[in-house]
């Protein structure tokens, strides 16, 4: 089955090891994902401001090209989009959302977008993972080669997969689809009372201590509650849970340092795609020990 | 820990009527349903680093007192809407302390000045970060 997929800026640059490790899950899968011709930032976040028009040009201009691949023949009366990042979920999301009920917003959006084809309004944005749900978690088990035992996983949700509540890919008060997939793969799952707990987010560019306290809070309970590694699918959780626990070591004497993965990395390696497709090497907390003691690699 | 109202007496005037409906108006919030109950400022995740808690700011909106503008309050907000999730009146505070950050923003204040971040720091932080701490943050 071929899906229209929208990558974003951060996994063409820090966050290869998301995009390369999902690509070849989801194709082994027996998904296809196609990158959207000419796609562009979705703004990263959601305009909440009711005025505001102007920054939902992007995210539409992004679903105004999942219409142009079904009208080019790429894709066969398939309007739903792939997306992998938390944020670009929730952007693309809420933005589809809203200008499907306001008709005036549209239009105006028309206006500016003068040499675009009109948005119709066909698209339908999801995350990967709703779409391994949808798929069946059994199906998944069935093509694992290299089952995930003993390793300790907890999963991660960070804010935008799950809230605003009616734009999340599961209930925001009891997540379990990152927990079904973990169980897929053949490995225990850890919860912990902060998976969906903020990580700091953009406070990340200019108040480290605000994304280091949070940090430390998130990983020690994970810790505590007994996780070796966390599973995440977002690349600015992944930033501050991994590249700042140097800051959190720094401001917590007796931190221990945990790796921090994408669930997809953790897909390719229980599917026995190979260490390169995983980019394992690119996770700051190297999480190749860890793997190698329960011979997983 | 308000300083920001100590010893300070609220006079409702038609201006302070002006200022909630602004607020009403750029967060699409209906703000005099909420009760005061407290749930948001018990899930908001980033209180310990907040001048006024989230309900507090909800208070002062209802009451149109300007001084709110004055709180750090909406800039260490993160908009991880657990505060939204857990009202029970349904309101998105979130969506509040948005509207309060762009009153200022639409002043041609910046709250971030990039120029304070170090260049090797700057290199480091993947563009998910400095796109929306930019949008967030920057008018």
């Amino acid at each position: 089955m071929r899906f229209a997929y929208y990558p974003g800026c951060t996994l063409k640059t820090t966050a290869r090891n998301y995009e390369d490790s999902a690509l070849a899950s989801a194709r082994a899968l027996g998904m296809e994902l196609l990158e959207l011709p000419r796609w562009n930032c979705c703004g990263t976040v959601h305009a909440l401001a009711k005025d505001d028009v102007m920054h939902y040009l992007a995210p539409i201009r992004v679903l105004v090209r999942v219409e142009d691949m079904n009208r080019e023949g790429i894709l066969e009366g398939n309007y739903r989009l792939v997306t992998l990042c938390a944020m670009c979920y929730n952007t693309l999301k809420r933005a589809n959302g809203v200008v499907k009920e306001d008709p005036d917003r549209m239009r105006k959006l028309h206006d500016i977008m003068e040499r675009e084809q009109p948005y119709e309004g066909k698209v339908e944005v999801l995350h990967l993972l709703e779409l391994l749900r949808e798929m069946g978690f059994e199906k998944v088990a069935e093509r694992v080669e290299r089952p995930l035992t003993g390793l300790r996983v907890a999963p991660y949700y960070g804010c935008l997969l799950l809230r605003p509540r009616g734009f999340g890919i599961d209930n925001p008060d009891s997540p379990r689809v990152m927990e079904d997939l973990i169980r897929a793969l053949g490995g225990e799952v850890v919860e912990f009372p902060y998976r969906a707990r903020c990580c700091g987010s953009y406070h990340t560019v200019e108040r480290k201590d605000i994304v280091a306290e949070a940090a430390y809070k998130i990983l020690s309970q994970a810790r505590e509650m007994g996780a070796e590694i966390v599973a995440l699918a977002c690349p600015l959780c992944s930033f501050n849970l991994s590249e700042r626990q140097d800051e959190v070591e720094r401001e917590f004497p007796g931190f221990r340092k945990i790796p921090v993965v994408y669930f997809t990395q953790l897909m390719a390696l229980a599917f026995g795609l190979g260490e390169d497709v995983c980019g394992l090497d690119q996770n700051h907390v190297d999480p190749r020990p860890l793997l190698r003691s329960k011979s997983l690699i | 820990m308000s300083t920001l109202l100590a010893g300070r007496v609220i006079r409702i005037s038609e201006r302070n009527g002006r200022f909630s409906e602004r607020v009403k108006a750029l967060s699409g919030e209906e703000i005099d349903l909420c009760f005061q109950c407290g749930g948001c400022s018990s899930a908001c995740p980033m209180t310990s680093q907040m001048d006024l808690l989230p309900s507090k700011v909800m208070r002062l909106v209802q009451l149109g007192e300007e001084a709110v503008l004055k709180s750090r309050t909406p800039w260490i907000c993160s908009t991880c809407f657990n505060c939204a999730a857990r009202c029970p009146r349904g309101i998105d505070i979130a969506n509040v302390m948005e509207a309060l950050r762009q009153m200022l923003l639409r002043s041609k204040f910046d709250h971030l000045k990039l120029e304070t971040v170090g260049r090797e720091e700057l290199r480091e932080i993947p563009p998910i970060a400095l796109i929306s701490s930019l949008r967030k943050f920057t008018s």
